[in-house]
């Protein structure tokens, strides 16, 4: 982001510092250490530095510097067969339009620079607080920020606006996660306050570490007064942060500009290249090899001539000096190195970039991409990847915010053996629930949340009927849960739920009219139809894993005991009252029906205690809360002891929100043949049930795996059972790789193995870590890409990036990974391509992506039609160029054999210094600019389109030898075809038309038209803009041609222009333009043959569709918004708990800190995030707090906010 | 089938705000270009675009090649090698004893029958096979500014010319290799009359080489006028008899633009090659320009070819529109029609017993 200027460009380097002291308000003192201050540089050059180091990294390509080789080896006049313009023209225009490209860059971040670096903040200079630049401020300055300012650099926190000197800091810019972080100040630094004086007397001095990029860890001491205090993470503010909810604090910058950790963290992302790419790589080396083969036999074909026929033509053209038929023939090897030097051409390179560019700006531009209610258009972030989105093979998918919105809604419930949510219309006919359903209205309840909306009216009604057991299933989920509110405002109530399922549960039951109002740690106030009601909460039988159920016990303000739980179906059921068999059958039904629809229910449950009973339980319950062994387990059974006669009271459906079209852009992802991973750090029910929803898993599939031992023996037993069962005939681990091939000692691939059938797999993280290690990672590997759908939960960020590496190991085939948090960085940039989610979390996601937009839904657009018109693109430019080059150069090979290989061109120089850059390259660039096989919607029609991508169908090594024996072909023709027309022949008025410069003119003509009329048969889609750069480009060629043998021209430069007047005399006889004909024909007649006899004895699926798409020639069928997938499932138990362990004792600990109120502030809110604090950000999921949970670290202010401190 | 798209309610443009105005929003413009929607043309290959393309081809091709080749086939074309490597050829004595320095020319005289009298317009070729005027080292050894009658270069060759820039100290013009291997035998043509009388056909030597080069890319230094001091302090070419300046009596067929000269720097482009020596013009309508009966061809030898296995030809030849005799493109544009043409009924035949199959198939999904 080069807003905190994160593109970071070379930095010098200096003495390594091992330990950086300095004095608050001492520049001189300070200043003694030469400290970087805060201006960043992430420019790299300067008008005067601009053109030697351009220059110089230019030339580190080894195209460039091949080229300046050529340029060298023309300079010998022994050996130049072609002028020094042909090698000089071509290379100084690629040269300066990527400086040109490179200046522009360059000149942007000078400008990010200057914006960065002029931003004001205030600092405290002798005594008085001024408005400084940011890149004037130093180490040891004091800085004022203020609320919603961006920290300057990384600072002490010295002081701040809030009780117990915190600040609130948000660190998306920095890590991606938006949740508030606070900072606490040292308290003898914290007691200066806003003092100006004290503060610009204050002197500490800090010693501290250098300057690195650990984010997380910090150490330090400030000796104040004689005083050492040590200093860790918590007291310092990193550069990047951004100040929220406090109104001021004073830091002393410890690090500026270069040396903050945020400049220091945003090291080199690494380089990434597409498998075109790597396979050019190959073939251009393959190309100089077989160069250097063309050179060697014309080499020996000129020292046989000179041996046999030169020696004795000496008469006429005498040997230079020294030079003897051997000499000869070596020179001649670097002369021909020189003439067939276009079979690698440099505008090959600048080409591929261009179209890259060009394809990059479609995904830019594209309105289907774009994401109206966030603003966010998508956005190619390289655009040097995007033929490798035409060829995925595998997705690795975050889920939290990138399938799911990470929004749950209450959806339905049952109550009492009634369901609820429906929307039924008079003939009792189920009404698809949509934007334009009416909602119900909350008039009624003057505490409702208004965002909150529920369609079926008959609920409202039951409540409002009073009837009892609607009204205790409302009170338990306003009671029982470990929600806080916060009412700013009377009226206003913000709830932090721990997991956005409780969230959602508490705020239905808001709006149903039992409003969870604030609570002590020993009491909960409820407004229960607008009657405030407080109960006493006599305990937290909190969640766990095991229990799957959260339980509270209550006393309600006329003196009753209850004990409210809500819990998993089959946990909860086997607690039962026997009385309820029969609601419990019936809510089972239900319990089914919501689970086919992929909701997560919960049953809810309560019971009256009796007094003495809770009495002598709470005792014992105190007793066992005490004790120091076991006491996990005494809990646990004093919990089930007094959970159970439960009396049911029904279910409640929460929809974990999918993003739009999730489950469609799946299904049509998976008929492209791409497979998906889910990769996520929720739990293995979360995990499955949005497997479920998204239609991954399927209830009619073969077998689903679920991998979750805790011993590597297991894992492997389980591995191989799976694997045996979906191939019982599977092979040995030695005879799946391929059979290896490629050159090098490169790691083996693993071939791909069919199965019938369709299978998913579901491993948990303790299971993946044994799966990555090394002797059972293809097992893994070997059973996951038998599967159809695979899910990984409670991983880790690094294990994400582990299983995308394994299958980039031993599968010879592309990965895309797709996340938007910072958890899924790892797995982005370990992908061969990477797509953040943009517009929701942080940032961080995004910054190290190569495309990101705002929704899951565009990948479709973006793999199915910008990846595969890319890929096309791209391939057949590749192509179509090599073709071109070939055809153009081996011309000259079989024109040796008829000038005693003395490296005689065939064409004008001029013609072989423009045929690449004026002649021929607009066309190809227009085709691989526009060209399409079939439009976008046809290409969502038929998403197998996507397949010959991934099996590299269009330009493989394969394709390219097709190619030059193509070319092989059509040098062929192109050179014997006009030899035979025109030897032994004259013009049409006597005079010579087989001299040099016709016969030049002659070929060169129809090479031009030949490969124009090639690439017009590679053409697919000719627009009006291809049908003016191939006719122009034909144009351009008679005009350039004519104009450079004009009479002007030669008197200008008589050595330079000598062919004048051959196109006048040439270009007028019948024969000539017979020749050319004959000749364009004769090349493209076999390719049309060919490939229409391929279409009709086994057609592509290409082919197919687009004669398809003509045969119809209709507008596609107008796609339908397809119904949400209905289910048709008995699974059960996606019980909706994405909790962590442990909050219960936070709520009812006295530890939680109420939150100063926020003062209302109209400043600026960067990039449209929410500045309120909602811990909700993200479930149970990944987050490392929750070994800090468990373990329950103190921290002496230990606050609501306490989870994320621990960070 | 199906197809999801979510976006139709998003594609129609801004977000309208209270106040009529529209809030500037990051949405792309919805251009067809930018939309890549450009309209285009979407030719494809099928049986009704490429059969019907085979036919007209071959249709057209074979009347061409038809055409072609009668028209060459009506060219009257005579060749006569007088290179005399064989013993039993009058010039065998001249290519033996041959010698750069010898100052009698050496003559000798081919007698040949024309069988068919030549009608129109005879043209005087020479030929030279195994000639490398393409050589690279060739090609290159020439001052095209000293032609076009620099006067700087005319005194400083430029060095492609070596080793035929100077000769002594003196430069040399016309400089290089080219120029200095310029073909120099006379060739003169008798009629031998049914009563045996010779009479010497006249040769046109001006009007053969081509215009541009006539009128612009050769020129003489100075004026025409006075060659000779034109050419002062410049040597003649080491192979030549003469200097440039006494190629020729005619001032206007002299120095550079003698057209022997032009014709001879015009390289070829192969190493057989023939290149036009005289044009034997017609008298009148009633006689053929060369009657049938028996001629003699005088040549006085100077070129020597013996050494690098070249060979001399004359070749007497009419033209016809499309230049000399050449059967060749007749002969392509009947095969390639040909082949055409049975490409397509092949092509039509696979198409009828594959082709409907294939494509009424389904696409899989």
């Amino acid at each position: 982001m080069a807003f905190f200027g994160m593109d970071c460009g070379p930095r010098k380097k200096k003495e390594r510092e091992l330990e950086r002291t300095l004095r608050a308000n001492d520049r001189e003192y300070n200043l003694s250490f030469r400290y970087a201050t805060n201006a960043i540089k992430t420019s790299k050059y300067n008008v005067f530095t601009f053109l030697p180091l351009n220059l110089f990294e230019q030339f580190q390509r080894i195209a460039n510097a091949y080229f300046l080789i050529l340029l060298l080896l023309q300079l010998l006049p022994a050996i130049s067969s072609l002028s020094w313009f042909t090698t000089v023209v071509p290379l100084v225009l690629v040269l300066s339009v990527t400086a040109a490209k490179d200046a522009m860059d360059d000149i942007n971040r000078h400008r990010s620079d200057n914006q960065v670096n002029n931003r004001k903040v205030t600092v405290l200079i002798g005594g008085e607080l001024r408005s400084e630049k940011w890149m004037n401020v130093q180490v040891g300055d004091i800085i004022k920020l203020e609320n919603n300012q961006f920290v300057t650099a990384d600072l002490l926190l010295l002081s701040s606006s809030e009780p117990l000197n915190l600040v609130y800091i948000e660190t998306a810019e920095l890590d991606g996660e938006t949740n508030l972080k606070v900072k606490q100040a040292l308290t003898v630094t914290g007691d200066l306050g806003d003092d100006i004086h004290s503060l610009a007397a204050f002197s500490g001095k800090v010693c501290c570490e250098p300057p690195n990029n650990r984010l997380d860890r910090f150490t330090g001491t400030l000796t104040n007064a004689g005083q050492k205090y040590s200093l860790d993470n918590h007291r310092v503010l990193l550069r990047g942060c951004t100040l929220r909810n406090t109104d001021w604090c004073f830091g002393l910058v410890l690090f500026g500009g270069p040396e903050t950790k945020l400049m220091k963290n945003c090291g080199k992302t690494t380089f990434k290249r597409t498998s075109v790419d790597r396979l050019m790589n190959i073939l251009v080396l393959c190309i100089f090899g077989f160069l250097a083969g063309m050179c060697t036999i014309l080499a020996f074909g000129n020292g046989i001539w000179e041996q046999r026929w030169g020696l004795d033509f000496t008469v006429f053209l005498p040997r230079e000096d020294g030079v003897n038929a051997p000499f000869s023939a070596f020179l001649t090897f670097w002369s021909y190195v020189i003439i067939l030097n276009t079979v690698v051409p440099i505008s090959l390179y600048v080409s591929m970039e261009v179209i890259r560019l060009g394809n990059s700006f479609y995904i830019d531009w594209d309105r289907k991409m774009y994401h109206t209610q966030s603003d966010t258009p998508a956005e190619a972030r390289t655009t040097t990847l995007n033929e490798e989105l035409g060829q995925i093979k595998y997705i690795f998918s975050d889920k939290t915010g990138t399938l799911t919105q990470n929004i749950m809604t209450f959806n339905k419930c049952s109550i009492n053996g009634k369901t609820y949510g429906d929307v039924i219309d008079y003939t009792g006919q189920r009404l698809e629930i949509n934007e334009y359903t009416e909602t119900v209205d909350w008039s009624f309840n003057h505490l409702a949340d208004q965002s909150f909306s529920f369609h079926d009216h008959s609920l409202v009604e039951a409540v409002k009927l009073d009837s009892p057991e609607v009204h205790s299933f409302f009170r338990l989920l306003s009671l029982c849960h470990t929600v806080m509110a916060e009412e700013k405002r009377e009226g206003e109530l913000l709830y932090q739920a721990q997991s956005p399922d409780e969230g959602a549960l508490v705020t239905a039951a808001r709006n149903f009219g039992f409003v969870f109002r604030s609570r002590t740690p020993e009491s909960v106030t409820i407004v229960e139809m607008g009657k405030q009601r407080t109960y006493d909460l006599l305990a937290i039988l909190d969640f766990n894993n095991v229990r799957k159920r959260m339980s509270v016990i209550v006393r309600s303000p006329e003196g009753k005991l209850y004990l409210y739980c809500k819990g998993a179906d089959t946990i909860i059921y086997e607690r039962l009252h026997p009385s309820c068999n029969k609601l419990m059958d019936l809510t089972t039904e239900h319990l089914n029906e919501y689970a086919g629809e992929g909701l997560r229910t919960l049953v809810l449950a309560h019971k009256e205690l009796g007094e003495e009973y809770f009495n002598e339980w709470q005792q014992r319950h105190h007793e066992a809360s005490t004790t120091l062994e076991d006491r996990e387990e005494k809990l646990d059974l004093l919990y089930e002891e007094i959970e159970r006669d439960l009396v049911l009271l029904g279910a409640t459906a929460i929809e974990d929100k999918l993003q739009d079209g999730v489950p469609q852009t799946i299904e049509q992802l998976a008929r492209a043949d791409i497979k998906i991973w889910v990769l996520t750090g929720d739990k293995q029910e979360t995990a499955e049930n949005i497997g479920y929803s998204c239609n991954m898993l399927r209830e009619e599939m073969d077998g689903i795996f679920s991998i979750s031992a805790n011993n590597p023996e297991d894992v492997r037993k389980e591995l191989r059972n799976a694997l045996s069962t979906m191939k019982p005939d599977a092979e040995e681990e030695e005879n799946i790789f391929m059979p290896s091939t490629t050159l090098g000692g490169k790691s083996k691939v693993v071939h791909d193995e069919e199965v019938t059938g369709e299978y998913g797999l579901v491993i948990n993280g303790h299971s993946l870590a044994y799966a990555l290690e090394s002797s059972m990672e293809l097992l893994f590997l070997r059973a996951a890409c038998l599967c159809r759908t695979v899910i990984c939960c409670r991983v880790t960020p690094l294990q994400k990036a582990q299983v995308v590496e394994l299958v980039k190991k031993y599968k010879q085939a592309v990965t895309l990974a797709i996340g938007d948090g910072a958890n899924d960085v790892s797995m982005i940039k370990a992908a061969h391509i990477g797509v953040g989610i943009s517009g929701q979390e942080g940032m961080q996601a995004v910054l190290s992506s190569d495309y990101s937009f705002a929704q899951f839904r565009f990948l479709e657009r973006l793999l199915l039609v910008h990846g595969r018109w890319s890929y096309l693109r791209m391939c057949k430019f590749l192509r179509y160029f090599f073709y071109k080059n070939f055809t153009f150069t081996f011309v000259h090979f079989w024109y040796a054999f008829f000038c005693g290989f003395s490296a005689q061109t065939v064409y004008d120089e001029w013609f072989i210094t423009l045929y690449n850059l004026v002649y021929t390259a607009l066309p190809v660039l227009g085709m691989s600019l526009f060209d399409q096989d079939v439009n976008d919607i046809w290409s969502f029609q038929h998403p197998k389109l996507y397949i010959p991508g991934q099996l590299n169908q269009y330009f493989s090594k394969t394709a390219f030898f097709k190619c030059a024996l193509h070319s092989v072909y059509s040098s062929l023709v192109l050179f014997f075809i006009p030899y035979l027309a025109v030897c032994d022949t004259v013009r049409n008025d006597g005079k010579d038309i087989a001299d040099y410069q016709s016969f030049a003119l002659l070929t060169q003509t129809c090479l031009v038209v030949t490969v124009c009329i090639q690439l017009g048969l590679d053409m697919t889609y000719w627009t009006a803009v291809n049908q003016l750069f191939v006719w122009g480009s034909l144009a351009m060629y008679f005009i350039v041609t004519f104009a450079m043998y004009s009479t002007g021209m030669y008197l200008a430069a008589p050595a330079s222009f000598a062919f004048i007047g051959t196109a006048r005399n040439s270009l007028n006889q019948p024969n000539v333009w017979l020749t050319i004909v004959l000749t364009s024909i004769l090349c493209v007649l076999p390719v049309v043959a060919y490939r229409f006899l391929l279409i009709q004895l086994c057609p592509t699926i290409n082919d197919k569709v687009m004669f398809h798409v003509r045969q119809t020639k209709a507008v596609p069928p107008t796609p339908k918004r397809r119904a949400r997938i209905r289910l048709t499932s008995s699974r059960r138990s996606g019980y909706a708990f994405s909790h962590a362990q442990g909050y219960g004792d936070l709520v009812t600990s006295n530890r939680f800190l109420r939150r100063p109120a926020i003062t209302p502030s109209n400043a600026f809110t960067p990039l449209g995030r929410i500045t309120g604090f909602s811990p909700m950000g993200r479930s149970a999921g990944y987050s490392p707090t929750e070994h800090a949970q468990n373990s329950k670290s103190k921290c002496v202010q230990a606050t609501s906010l306490q989870k994320y401190t621990d960070f | 089938m199906m197809a999801s798209s979510y976006n139709a309610k998003e594609e129609d443009g801004h977000v309208a705000v209270a106040g009529g105005g529209t809030i500037k929003n990051k949405k792309p413009d919805n251009t067809a270009f930018k939309q890549q929607r450009l309209p285009a043309w979407q030719p494809i290959l099928t049986a009704g675009t490429v059969l019907p393309a085979f036919f007209v081809i071959g249709l057209i091709f074979i009347p061409i090649g038809i055409g072609l080749y009668v028209t060459s086939n009506n060219i009257k074309e005579f060749e006569i090698d007088y290179t005399g490597t064989d013993i039993s050829s009058p010039c065998f004595n001249c290519s033996q004893s041959f010698s750069w320095n010898s100052t009698r020319p050496c003559i000798c005289v081919l007698p040949f029958t024309l069988e068919q009298p030549f009608e129109s317009k005879v043209y005087m070729y020479y030929g030279l096979s195994n000639f490398y005027q393409n050589h690279r080292r060739y090609v290159k050894s020439r001052d095209d500014s000293q032609l076009n009658g620099d006067i700087n270069s005319l005194k400083n060759p430029t060095k492609e010319c070596e080793p035929y820039a100077r000769n002594e100290k003196v430069p040399i013009a016309p400089c290089g290799a080219i120029a200095n291997s310029m073909f120099n035998d006379t060739l003169d043509l008798y009629y031998i009359d049914p009563n045996g009388t010779r009479i010497q056909i006249p040769l046109t030597k001006t009007g053969i080489a081509w215009q541009s080069d006539m009128n612009v890319k050769f020129r003489n230094p100075g004026s025409n006028t006075n060659l000779t001091a034109a050419f002062q302090g410049t040597s003649k070419p080491i192979n030549w008899h003469k200097p440039v300046y006494e190629l020729d009596t005619n001032p206007q067929n002299n120095g550079f633009i003698n057209e022997d000269f032009i014709v001879w720097m015009r390289t070829a482009a192969l190493p057989t090659f023939r290149k036009l020596y005289r044009i034997i013009d017609k008298k009148n309508h009633m006689t053929p320009t060369l009657p049938r009966g028996n001629y003699t061809l005088e040549v006085t030898y100077n070129y020597p070819v013996r050494s690098f296995e070249g060979k001399k030809r004359v070749i007497l030849s009419t033209i016809s529109w499309m230049g000399g005799k050449n059967p060749f493109l007749g002969i392509a544009y009947i095969t390639v029609g040909s082949v055409c043409f049975f490409l397509g009924v092949v092509l039509l035949i696979i198409h009828h017993k594959y082709g409907s199959r294939n494509n009424s198939a389904d696409i899989p999904n």
